[in-house]
């Protein structure tokens, strides 16, 4: 650090004392632009107030609630089963990762335990809604930084894996597959070469982005040094997932509480990026998409016989009792605290999604950026709004 | 080569005004014609191609006819106008962006004699009038009553100036080599030229300009406003820019005069680089028959030029403002001048 003398500090006490008169004498006030609720770069409906300076950013405020649905309070009325069918609409993109931290709550409380093929076909399929979440994400990054072109190949890819899932659970998007105690089927025939030559096409996906975006020195330029998080901040703000992980805090909830899932039993890396930046954050999702390609071929490969439901009585009641379970998601650690009187329903369902916490690093991040580098920053923290809202 | 029914049509003594008229009306079709092909060609199938996806193919062959229907649909759309927008300036500003288009192609030379106005002036002109649309790209922006397409408006005024400089100076090195800013002599120089003596494919001057013509190709991606150089319009962030505002009929206005302002480039460009409308002299093509072989020559290779503009567009993200300014103030001037130099040198030498 190099110390400010005086006289620096009264050039600058000057320079701001100059501008403030100019403000003054010419009325240039700032702007203030509405980004959202219903604007390209923000998935949906999030709304950003951005008050400007020229195409300075001086404070920006996400406004979130636009797409609230009451998930919550929703499931207090519905019984287990059909909780599920529910809490898949909230992170939409990797749908059968919400199901599993919920149904691993439920299980806990009922003291019953999947049986090791259904632990390891969940895992499967959390790991294949990770790679259709993240695809997308890659895809994504390129359009809100100005090329169209990748998110087509995105979309291309992803489709291998969502055939795979619809395959495996009839659903595309919402499978509402996992089940308290196991799965509610069991893997169809020949499903597990085709998802090892879906993961291939993953993999040449992941080159070909690293080729369009990642090598593109324009790419570089817009996302080196944009949006910063430093560690200590991140952790303030309760970041999650790859964002934290681009932030170089070796974090991952599948290796460092792994509970009803089968990662300890792989082997794979955590990767993370020291910089922080949009460009850290883009680089650890594109290594997690390669890492749980390599994790689903290990899967596959040593997927254990055996029944896939355990013994659960026909009519679920949860017994007494509180649990809060969490599971490193595609957009970070999604939470569920359950609150069970002991009846058909949940008392009370506290749902911690990823998102909500991601975004409300933005009036910190957005200080002093430019317009262009908002939707980088945005695009770059990556939220889904039905994850924000719930 | 020109055939026998043509004969009496050659023979017709016309006025000055109908020359002029026919001349304007061939000219528009001309440009218009290249410039719907050309959204066709690129625009629908090969970025289709490059996107993985089939693109158009219901409407004609191979969708051939879909800018019809487009066009169709956007005549059809009610024409809206912000309540707060300054409606005379509003619904002039489409109207100054398509003219600069077409006023660049009336000294863009097709054949020996197929130029609507020879003028000896005629580079100065081009670049003089291609920037007037920068003034109906402010006025849309300003008389929208649109953050956003103010926003638009003022970044591409910014990036249409900064990019102008270039522009220019990427052509000076052709001029000071041909001594004149008549197109149809720059033409001739490179038609004519020879490279140490040999003279099987003229002197196009993208050999002896090759950093003129690289610039030049830079800076008209940049004045046309794609993509690596498109914050003005900037789908992600400004969401359409200056034309946010615009529907209908208005809205087609622009798209013509963007694509149309390409084709223009590009001729401007085969024209300054690639030998225009000539082959080499060398060829022995009698000068007849270029009236019928230059247009076909030099659409080509505008079309040519065209693909390199949106191969590029689809391919690459997009620069920050201050990047891009960057990129012009600092990389492009000192290097574009330093090529007049260069090329003033040697022209003095040899």
């Amino acid at each position: 650090m190099t110390a400010v003398t005086d006289r620096q500090k009264l050039s600058y006490i000057a320079a701001q004392a100059a501008d403030a008169r100019v403000n003054v004498e010419l009325e240039t006030e700032g702007m203030t632009l509405n980004i959202g609720p219903q604007h390209p770069a923000t998935h949906g409906t999030l709304r950003i107030v951005a008050q400007l300076d020229g195409e300075q950013v001086i404070r920006a405020e996400p406004m979130a609630g636009y797409m609230h649905r009451g998930y919550e309070k929703l499931s207090e009325v519905r019984t287990y089963p059909q909780v599920t069918t529910l809490i898949n609409r909230i992170d939409w993109l990797g749908s059968f990762a919400n199901e599993v931290p919920f149904i691993l709550a439920a299980e806990h409380l009922m003291e019953v335990e999947a049986p090791p093929r259904a632990k390891w076909i969940r895992t499967i399929l959390f790991e294949m809604s990770r790679v259709a979440n993240l695809i997308l994400f890659l895809g994504d990054m390129g359009v809100q930084l100005g090329a169209v072109t990748p998110v087509f190949y995105a979309f291309r890819d992803r489709e291998f894996v969502l055939d795979q899932i619809e395959k495996a659970t009839g659903g595309r998007f919402h499978p509402n597959f996992d089940r308290i105690g196991g799965l509610k089927d069991d893997l169809p025939k020949g499903w597990l070469e085709s998802t090892k030559s879906s993961m291939d096409k993953v993999r040449s996906f992941c080159d070909e982005m690293e080729d369009l975006l990642l090598g593109s020195e324009i790419f570089q330029e817009r996302t080196r040094g944009i949006g910063v998080i430093p560690a200590d901040v991140a952790m303030q703000y309760g970041l999650s997932g790859p964002n934290a992980r681009g932030s170089g805090i070796d974090w991952d909830l599948r290796r460092d509480n792994c509970i009803g899932l089968a990662y300890d039993e792989l082997d794979w890396k955590v990767w993370t990026h020291p910089d922080g930046d949009s460009f850290a954050r883009f680089w650890v999702r594109l290594q997690e998409v390669r890492e749980a390609a390599k994790m689903i071929d290990q899967l596959c490969d040593g997927l254990p016989s055996g029944p896939v439901m355990a013994k659960v009585p026909r009519i679920i009641k949860v017994p007494e009792g509180e649990a809060y379970v969490s599971t490193e998601n595609p957009l970070g650690e999604m939470g569920y605290y359950l609150v069970s009187q002991g009846e058909l329903t949940p008392f009370r369902l506290k749902i911690r999604s990823a998102s909500f916490n991601n975004v409300s690093i933005t009036p910190w991040l957005l200080r002093g950026v430019y317009v262009p580098d908002i939707i980088t920053i945005l695009g770059s923290l990556y939220f889904i709004l039905g994850d924000i809202d719930r | 080569m020109i055939p026998a029914f043509a004969e009496p049509l050659l023979a017709l003594e016309l006025a000055y005004w109908q020359e002029t008229l026919i001349k304007v009306l061939v000219g528009l079709a001309a440009a218009l014609g290249l410039t719907g092909g050309v959204v066709y060609l690129y625009l629908f199938k090969f970025v289709s191609f490059m996107q993985s996806r089939l693109g158009p193919m219901e409407a004609g062959p191979y969708g051939s006819l879909q800018l019809l229907a487009e066009v169709g649909k956007w005549l059809q759309k009610e024409d809206v106008a912000p309540s707060r927008a300054d409606r005379v300036v509003f619904g002039l500003a489409p109207a100054v962006v398509l003219t600069s288009t077409f006023l660049i192609f009336v000294v863009i030379p097709a054949g020996p004699n197929a130029v609507i106005a020879d003028l000896a002036t005629g580079i100065y002109y081009v670049l003089g009038v291609s920037s007037l649309s920068v003034i109906g790209i402010l006025m849309a922006g300003w008389a929208s009553a649109n953050k956003y397409a103010l926003i638009g408006g003022l970044r591409a005024a910014g990036q249409l100036i900064a990019y102008e400089l270039p522009l220019v100076l990427a052509v000076v090195g052709v001029v000071i080599t041909v001594g004149s800013l008549n197109l149809q002599d720059i033409v001739a120089a490179q038609a004519n030229g020879e490279i140490f003596g040999f003279t099987g494919i003229g002197n196009p001057f993208i050999i002896t300009q090759f950093i003129g013509f690289m610039i030049f190709l830079i800076a008209i991606q940049a004045e046309l406003t794609q993509t690596p150089f498109d914050m003005p319009i900037a789908e992600s962030e400004l969401v359409a820019g200056y034309h946010v505002e615009y529907t209908g009929i208005r809205f087609l206005v622009y798209f013509i005069s963007e694509f149309a302002t390409a084709v223009a480039f590009a001729a401007v460009a085969s024209t300054l680089f690639l030998g225009g409308w000539a082959v080499p002299e060398s060829w022995g093509i009698s000068r007849d028959a270029m009236h019928w072989v230059g247009p076909l020559v030099i659409s080509a290779k505008a079309v040519f030029l065209v693909g390199v503009v949106f191969w590029v567009r689809f391919t690459f993200p997009r620069f920050r403002e201050d990047q891009l300014q960057t990129l012009a103030w600092k990389g492009l001037i000192p290097l574009a001048l330093a090529n007049i130099a260069l090329t003033a040198v040697f022209k003095v030498v040899f």
